[in-house]
């Protein structure tokens, strides 16, 4: 049984890599571009076989035995000195909840953007880069050693980097794409010392020796420590998190799909996974595990607030992202590791969800993004109307959806971690009220009220493709409270949480008072874009961009702009004059006057016999 | 033999190819391919030797060697040889050759046989450099590669030609000066120690020198590899000389001629001065890891779109620096992939800029700009060997920069980190030359953008070519490094021993250097004398 298992392992990331190779490398075989529905089927099928496979795979191995491990082993791959690393993949129950969702929602997703992209020019392009992500994206967590994650890792971030550059005329989405790219590469530069320091102190990068040699080190060992936190540098650049969050805004700029299945779904969820895959490291460090909560808690509110005030649908969706990643972070720094991994996958449903759905109110209204341009979309179009609430109750977490499971998990974990009232729960719960204000506040300006401007000529753009892949997943938000995947096997038995009934309902409570509060406010006026400086601020996002452009962007672009034709090329140019200025004197004395050469003569001889003398 | 055989292929064929081009008026390309070839062909029989009983081999690291006297009475010998890293960069030098030759097919216009002429003879000298095995020769071919390189850059190059012919002859004759001094003076101390003129290698490892003096020579050799390298503040040159060279050279230049440098670091530097390398590695390292950030910096810089690539090789071989005075196994190892995979990128990003600048007339990133709308296969494959600069794990750049760190953060954390920086710096430039190249709306100031054809069949295929080799390197790295490990070891265990000692004695009783296994004494049973 588990040979034939372990062999589908390593089909499951080559199949969207055929299908990626398949599609890049059309061109060299054939003149005319593949018909669209051969691209889809190309790109779609490969990563529908991937998610059937993960699925056997699933149901084979891992329905009957919650702490069971699938090994294979691809080959050396390199062997210098005392490294030894291994194209090996290790499967247990975290990596298949990954494994499902990235291939699940993705071949969703991919379906959806077969409709979707219809029509456009490079839609071959567009498959092969999200095939090459899904594989990037299932090699990282598949990995069974830390350089092989950082293979997929910075893979995803290539593919991020393509896709939201994807419409690469408007040099604006080049220069998102460029930020994505660089911001992300920051923090993988922070993590890839932090893997230099895990090596050089435990001589391994294999995830498994590296967590049992550490298993023997003391509390709060400064090296350990240091190496978390440098871990944590790569997580929340990946996971748009505090301070590197910045990018994630800006990466909206690519199709609505990929918004979907990268920049909310799957890629930007890797930094959780990267923790949670680590969690004994963490585990033994305290500065880390705070660090951790309070990124994670100063995340969720600092973007929560900037999706209060923006104006553009997926601004608003891409914040929220932020925010309930910044959930996880704060359930994995108060040890809440399976909370933390069912949040991804809740999360994975609803706001997948809530992307496609965002992406069929932007086809119908003919790519208008700004919220105050619609209104009382909810008759013109019902079914995305029904998705699109699906997925805002799951957002602000309304009582059994799937959405409240995870993040009142969360939240109680909060609680008895500090054994009581701590800053970090009360973010959290402050979280929870603002995630219900502004979910609403996006449906009802959405969907209710009067029409807006570009309602008017909104016609459903829903076709076969994104309707199914959008049911598909609002059953999954609604349903996927039930699925809490068996983590106990992997991150051991956490004591549930049973604080006083008063704080559950509380956290019960939240959301509700945050859809009470948006509806109150959207009753209240027809709102209109009028910006305080209170909300302009929030609606830059805190102003970090700001701070960054004046800190380090400019700084940079001056030092290299200044230094363009390298100073040190001044000395060599200098030297070079210097000699050719001396040339010239000495061949101006040279200059065929009889008379010249004879004072010279004699000033010389003059001088000469004077030395002479006076030595 | 085989050696021999090489060089006299290349250097033949390269008169030929002069030849049939002034009496025949054509031929000069078809002579150059063939005889490039030939090289290979012959060099591929060192594959089967290293696939078929390296491990029987065992003792010796020398894979074939040759050695006839030459000027006795000085005790100069021709003498060459080859082992796993010889064997690396011969491939390295004779693939990436037929790459440039391929690849720049059709741009040669006028003086062809000439241009094919210096081509070769410019390959001999590096296949004579990577095989000496005795100083006076290695500094021979090391002069033999200098000249016919010139005269490419002064005939054949762009505008400014002769001021960075000029340039890049002065940088390289007077370092090399430099290293003609310490040869001579080794040789002469090493010969009132012993009694024993000769310049050959093997012997002078075994030379006992006062550590100052020893420390003054390893300098010597090493301001002339390192302005090859190039290394700050020796790298002004190479700008100048890469940007004017014509495509063909440029490639020789950045695949081929830069790892003259690194080869001649590993083969000389390190193990004839291994008390003074040790001595020296924190200065080297320092050298190397802020030329990984301030060649980024002014790659970001550019306007011009080969100067950018330029630059781009003086953060790349910050890292082969780095990696070598780190002066540990997976360092060197990953400082030795870094060689090959650099050499491999950058000749493709070179190719490429000459594709744009054949077609376009312009290599100045402003007039440029969403080029892939028309050039869609160039564009992809520009692409991919901008991310292949950038150190994409997958790919063989990323693999030596990432064992080059993971060494010398042992030695150096703090200088790791910063060269570590330079990775953010090579995601900087990487992408701004793509963004503004061909991302973009489309720029048509140069008014050639209608009639423009994308790439050619064969350059597509000689560039696709390099792009597999690269993720050969990148996913299965291990062939490399199994060739490279014998002559990896053999300095490194040389060092190890050094180090020690340092660490331990005084320094004058760091001279009695141990002598290892890595290299027997009898290497020379192997070649094959007259």
């Amino acid at each position: 049984m588990q040979e034939p298992v372990t062999s589908a392992l390593a089909w499951i990331p080559l199949l969207p890599l055929l299908g990626f190779l398949v599609l890049v490398t059309a061109p060299l075989f054939s003149r005319r571009e593949l018909p669209e529905r051969l691209i889809a089927a190309i790109g779609a099928g490969s990563v529908g076989l991937a998610a059937l496979l993960t699925a056997v795979v699933a149901f084979s191995v891992f329905r009957a035995d919650a702490s069971a491990v699938l090994q294979a082993s691809m080959w050396q791959w390199l062997s210098v000195g005392t490294l030894q690393l291994g194209m090996d993949f290790r499967v247990d129950w975290l990596t298949l909840v990954m494994l499902l969702v990235i291939t699940g929602v993705g071949f969703l997703i991919h379906l959806y953007s077969a409709g979707y992209m219809r029509g456009e020019a490079d839609y071959r392009r567009y498959f092969a880069y999200l095939n090459l992500f899904v594989c990037a994206m299932l090699l990282l967590v598949l990995a069974d050693n830390l350089v092989l994650l950082y293979l997929g890792w910075e893979g995803v971030g290539l593919c991020s980097y393509l896709l939201i550059g994807y419409w690469y005329r408007d040099p604006a989405n080049g220069a998102a794409a460029r930020k994505a790219f660089i911001v992300t590469r920051v923090g993988d530069t922070a993590m890839a010392i932090g893997l230099f320091l895990l090596f050089r102190e435990f001589a391994t990068l294999n995830i498994r020796e590296l967590l049992a040699a550490t298993s023997g080190a003391t509390l709060n060992d400064p090296t350990i420590t240091l190496a978390a936190l440098l871990l944590l540098g790569g997580a929340v650049g990946k996971s748009a998190q505090l301070p590197l969050q910045t990018w994630l805004p800006d990466a909206m700029a690519g199709p609505t799909p990929v918004s979907a299945l990268i920049h909310a779904a799957t890629m930007v969820t890797a930094g959780v996974y990267l923790i949670a895959r680590m969690h004994p490291l963490f585990a033994l460090s305290e500065t880390a595990m705070s660090a951790v909560a309070v990124v994670g808690a100063l995340t969720l509110l600092l973007a929560g607030c900037s999706a209060l005030v923006q104006s553009d649908i997926k601004r608003v969706l891409a914040y929220s992202t932020i925010s309930q990643i910044g959930y996880m972070f704060l359930a994995l720094g108060v040890g809440a590791w399976s909370g933390a991994i069912f949040h991804l996958m809740t999360h994975a449903f609803f706001k997948a969800l809530l992307f496609l759905a965002a992406g069929s109110v932007i086809l119908s209204l003919h790519h208008e993004q700004n919220i105050f341009a619609m209104g009382g979309l909810r008759r013109k179009i019902p079914f995305t109307f029904i998705c699109f609430a699906i997925g805002c109750a799951c957002l602000a977490a309304l009582p059994l959806t799937s959405g409240f499971y995870s993040k009142d998990q969360i939240l109680l974990s909060a609680w008895s971690y500090y054994h009581g009232f701590s800053g970090i729960w009360l973010a959290g719960i402050l979280g929870a009220l603002i995630t219900g204000v502004y979910s609403f506040r996006l449906l009802f300006l959405v969907f209710f009220g009067s029409e807006g401007s570009a309602s008017a000529h909104c016609e459903d753009a829903n076709n076969r493709a994104m309707t199914v892949p959008l049911a598909v997943l609002a059953a999954l938000a609604l349903l996927g409270g039930l699925l809490a995947p068996p983590l106990q096997a992997v991150f051991g038995p956490e004591q549930a949480a049973h604080p006083a009934t008063w704080v559950e309902a509380i956290a019960v409570a939240m959301p509700i008072a945050g859809l009470a509060i948006a509806w109150w406010q959207f009753r209240r006026r027809r709102p209109v874009e009028r910006a305080s400086a209170l909300q302009r601020f929030l609606f830059g996002g805190w102003g970090f961009d700001w701070l960054y452009d004046r800190l380090l962007v400019r700084p940079f672009v001056l030092l290299a702009r200044i230094n363009r034709n390298d100073l040190v090329d001044v000395f060599y140019k200098g030297t070079a004059a210097l000699s050719r200025l001396l040339s010239l004197l000495l061949s101006s004395s040279q200059n065929g006057q009889v008379r010249w050469y004879m004072t010279t003569l004699v000033a010389g001889s003059i001088l000469f016999l004077a030395l002479l003398v006076a030595l | 033999m085989t050696l021999l055989a090489i060089i006299s292929i290349l250097f033949a064929g390269g008169v030929l190819a002069w030849l049939s081009e002034r009496f025949l008026n054509r031929g000069s390309r078809r002579i150059a391919l063939f005889s490039l070839l030939l090289a290979t062909a012959l060099l591929g029989r060192y594959w089967a030797y290293f696939a078929g009983d390296a491990a029987s081999a065992g003792a010796s690291p020398w894979w074939d060697s040759l050695n006839l006297a030459w000027i006795p009475r000085f005790g100069i010998s021709f003498h060459l040889a080859v082992d796993g890293l010889g064997f690396l960069m011969l491939a390295l030098t004779l693939l990436m050759g037929l790459f440039g030759l391929v690849v720049t097919w059709r741009d040669i216009g006028f003086r062809r046989g000439f241009f094919y002429f210096n081509y070769l003879w410019t390959l001999a000298g590096v296949v004579g450099v990577f095989t000496a095995m005795d100083l006076f020769l290695f500094f021979f071919f090391w002069e033999v590669m200098l000249i016919p390189m010139l005269f490419l850059i002064a005939v054949w190059g762009y505008e400014q030609r002769i001021y960075a012919a000029i340039k890049f002859f002065l940088f390289t004759q007077a370092s090399s000066l430099l290293m003609l001094i310490a040869i001579v003076a080794l040789v002469y101390l090493h010969y009132s120690n012993s009694g024993q003129l000769t310049f050959d290698y093997q012997s002078l490892l075994a030379a006992q020198l006062p550590p100052d003096t020893a420390y003054w020579l390893m300098l010597g050799f090493f301001v002339a590899f390192a302005v090859k390298l190039p290394a700050l503040p020796l790298h002004t040159w190479l700008p100048d000389a890469h940007t004017q060279a014509p495509t063909a050279g440029s490639i020789l230049l950045a695949a081929i001629l830069l790892k003259t440098g690194a080869y001649g670091l590993l083969r000389f530097n390190l193990p004839l001065f291994p008390e003074a390398s040790v001595a020296f590695a924190p200065v080297a390292m320092a050298i190397g890891a802020v030329s990984v950030v301030y060649g980024a910096v002014l790659a970001f810089a550019q306007r011009d779109m080969k100067r950018l690539v330029a630059y781009s090789s003086v953060s790349h071989m910050g890292f082969v620096l780095l990696g070598l005075y780190a002066l540990n196994t997976i360092a060197i190892q990953g400082a030795v992939m870094q060689m090959i995979a650099h050499g491999l990128s950058t000749a493709a990003l070179f190719a490429l800029v000459g594709a744009l600048q054949h077609r376009l007339h312009t290599r100045d990133m402003a007039h440029l700009g969403g080029l892939w709308a028309v050039l869609p296969k160039l564009s992809a494959i520009a692409l991919f060997f901008a991310v292949a600069s950038l150190g994409l794990p997958g790919l063989g750049n990323f693999i030596a920069e990432f064992l080059v760190l993971l060494g010398s953060f042992g030695s150096d954390p703090w200088l790791t980190a910063l060269a570590a920086a330079g990775l953010v710096g090579a995601a900087l430039y990487a992408l701004l030359m793509m963004q503004r190249v061909f991302f973009g709306p489309l720029a048509d100031k140069t008014g050639r953008i209608a009639g423009v054809a994308d790439l050619h069949p064969r350059e597509t295929a000689a560039l696709l070519s390099l792009a597999v080799a690269l993720v050969f390197l990148g996913l299965r790295p291990q062939p490399v490094f199994d060739i490279a490990e014998p002559s990896v070891a053999g300095a490194t265990a040389k060092l190890t021993a050094a180090g020690l000692e340092g660490k331990s004695q005084a320094l004058e009783q760091g001279l009695q250097t141990a002598a290892h296994p890595g290299w027997p004494e009898s290497d020379r049973a192997g070649g094959e004398t007259p």
